[in-house]
């Protein structure tokens, strides 16, 4: 690239604006991160580092309350994930490779519903069907709610994927006698797999992250973390909070990572 | 979200093509069942008696609607006026929502810019720096706004350290304060789609504008943003719809004197004013609002995409 198209490019004030971006996006996120570490009951006097929030996250009055919440949100989102993401396989195959038919617009549109339909709109909905039903409130309804909005968020990585990969792989495969599930499972499955782990990864953290459909679909006597966090939080922010936001921030990052390295690994193999 | 694209595969996938009805049969029932049919029992449930304590009396009312709009006394028997209080929670809302659109446009559009034309070994850093806060739980960030804003947090604590302030500064439970939650929530969201669209555009054409001397900010407002419009109008509506519901922002940082639609319908669920159909109905408003609003955007799609 010449300087000259560079400085065409370029306008200024521009990388400030862009610098200025991560900091208000970073600025929260390190400050409670910092304090979390505060060893000093106020929480807003820097009172030097301590670990001790952390050993009160584990060990404390509350620590029993969060564990539970934190299995709940974690068992929740995997088995979401494992539905949502099978569901979104299935359903990206069958648009991505089901040639054109009337009525193919429309199942797209259906697909991405719940990421079209407000997060409100949703719990109240969801809230009113389980209660129109008799359906209980608790554990499995909001497994169910999870399912169903995790599916476009797992669909869109799969479908972008399948759409690079060229059909003929599976053609071969039925030409030299495979089955079509065979074709699938040795053949379509293993070039596609970056895209089907990237859905996942997805669908999880979204699912781990949901605040309003659980709390609402939730019933009494049950809480994923989000809504224990909410609770909690409700009562005034405790430093023992801090370091649980910490952790799961963590989390979140951990999982960029590993998501962003699939995703530069697995460009390779099969592409057209 | 944006133009969908059928893929580049002229053949079209001979293998799985008939057996496609089966394939997004999961998908179908799923969706339909836990999605579309409760949205029209919300309809439904709009349009029945409230029982007290939650729940409905299955008799048609228009009363959930006729109390959104119409404010008829305490007893009912008084002339009929507008009913402003749930009129001006919406209004708030689709301003606050606009409001946090623009100013994530202000910051975003730049930062998308600054980064698409970064060289890829600092163009991934970026990306990445913006992905993250992406993924990182919502409630967890609003949390750390309201502890970072607090009249004894941390800003204030500094900007009184540095003798920029004497007093602290009173964000919480404002409205600019839910401002600065919705605009922190939803920035991630601006910049991404912006970014996609701005990284395809054929930087030739900015030259080309240059030879023609065009200044720079008129090439950017001619040639730059009309092209790139797609980019722009999906990131405004990946802000505006989610700000619109929101409900996180407000309530945690808001408070009771600066209620949005997210909050009115959550109170109508839980706390003892309970009041179903009212919420049903507050939630088919909202519904309509951004059905309108993705109408809007599908029209303006399929314009760009000819």
């Amino acid at each position: 690239m010449s300087t000259a198209s560079a400085r065409i490019r370029a306008y200024p004030g521009f990388g400030i604006v862009a610098l200025l971006c991560l900091v208000l996006l970073y600025a929260p996120l390190l400050v409670v991160m910092v304090y979390s570490f505060n060893d000093s009951t106020s929480i807003t006097q820097w009172g030097g580092f301590s670990l001790r929030w952390y050993k009160e996250v584990f060990t404390g009055v509350e620590a029993a309350k969060f564990k539970v919440a934190a299995w709940n949100s974690i068992s929740i989102a995997l088995m979401a994930t494992i539905a949502a993401t099978t569901i979104a396989t299935s359903a990206a195959i069958g648009m991505t490779r089901g040639g054109l038919w009337r009525g193919k617009a429309a199942s797209f549109a259906l697909i991405n519903l719940p990421i079209m339909v407000p997060e409100i709109v949703t719990a109240v909905a969801t809230l009113i069907f389980f209660s129109a039903i008799g359906f209980k409130t608790g554990y499995l309804s909001i497994l169910l709610a999870h399912i169903v909005f995790c599916i476009p968020f797992a669909y869109l990585p799969i479908a972008a994927r399948l759409q690079g990969i060229n059909s003929s792989f599976e053609e071969a495969a039925i030409d030299l006698y495979a089955t079509r599930w065979q074709a699938f499972r040795y053949v379509l499955l293993p070039i596609l797999l970056p895209g089907v782990i990237s859905g996942a990864l997805l669908a999880f953290i979204i699912s781990l992250d949901d605040f309003i459909i659980t709390n609402f679909v939730k019933g009494a006597g049950i809480e994923t973390l989000p809504t224990a966090i909410f609770g909690a939080v409700k009562q005034g922010i405790k430093p023992n909070i801090m370091a649980i936001s910490s952790l799961m921030l963590l989390v979140s990052v951990v999982f960029v990572t590993v998501s962003w390295w699939i995703g530069r690994t697995g460009n390779k193999p099969g592409d057209t | 979200m944006a133009g969908f694209n059928p893929g580049n595969n002229a053949s079209g996938g001979s293998v799985f093509a008939d057996m496609r009805h089966r394939l997004l049969m999961p998908s179908w029932i799923t969706i339909g069942v836990l999605l579309v049919i409760p949205v029209l029992l919300m309809l439904v449930y709009s349009f029945l008696t409230k029982e007290f304590r939650g729940g409905v009396i299955w008799e048609f009312s228009l009363a959930a609607y006729d109390q959104f709009f119409f404010d008829r006394g305490l007893f009912g028997d008084e002339p009929v006026k507008i009913e402003w209080t749930y009129l001006t929670i919406f209004a708030r809302s689709i301003v606050q929502a606009a409001l946090a659109t623009f100013f994530c446009l202000l910051i975003g559009f730049p930062t998308a810019y600054y980064i698409a034309t970064r060289p890829a070994s600092t163009r991934a850093f970026w990306l990445f720096m913006i992905t993250v806060p992406y993924w990182v739980n919502l409630l967890i960030r609003t949390v750390s706004m309201k502890f970072l804003i607090r009249d004894t947090g941390p800003l204030n604590h500094w900007l009184m350290q540095a003798g920029i302030l004497s007093e602290p500064l009173h964000l919480i439970n404002t409205n600019i304060a839910v401002q600065l939650g919705l605009f922190y929530s939803y920035l991630p969201f601006m910049v991404l789609p912006i970014y996609a669209s701005v990284e395809r555009f054929d930087f030739a054409l900015l030259e080309a504008a240059n030879d023609l001397y065009a200044k720079r900010w008129t090439a950017m407002r001619r040639i730059l943003i009309p092209v790139v419009k797609p980019g722009i109008i999906a990131g405004c509506i990946l802000v505006f719809v989610p700000s619109l519901g929101a409900f996180l922002a407000p309530d945690l940082l808001g408070g009771a004197k600066n209620f949005m639609i997210g909050s009115l319908i959550e109170e109508q669920f839980k706390g003892s004013a309970g009041n179903w159909p009212f919420g049903a109905a507050a939630s088919m408003i909202l519904l309509s609002l951004v059905l309108l609003v993705l109408m809007f955007y599908a029209r303006s799609d399929a314009r760009s995409a000819r």
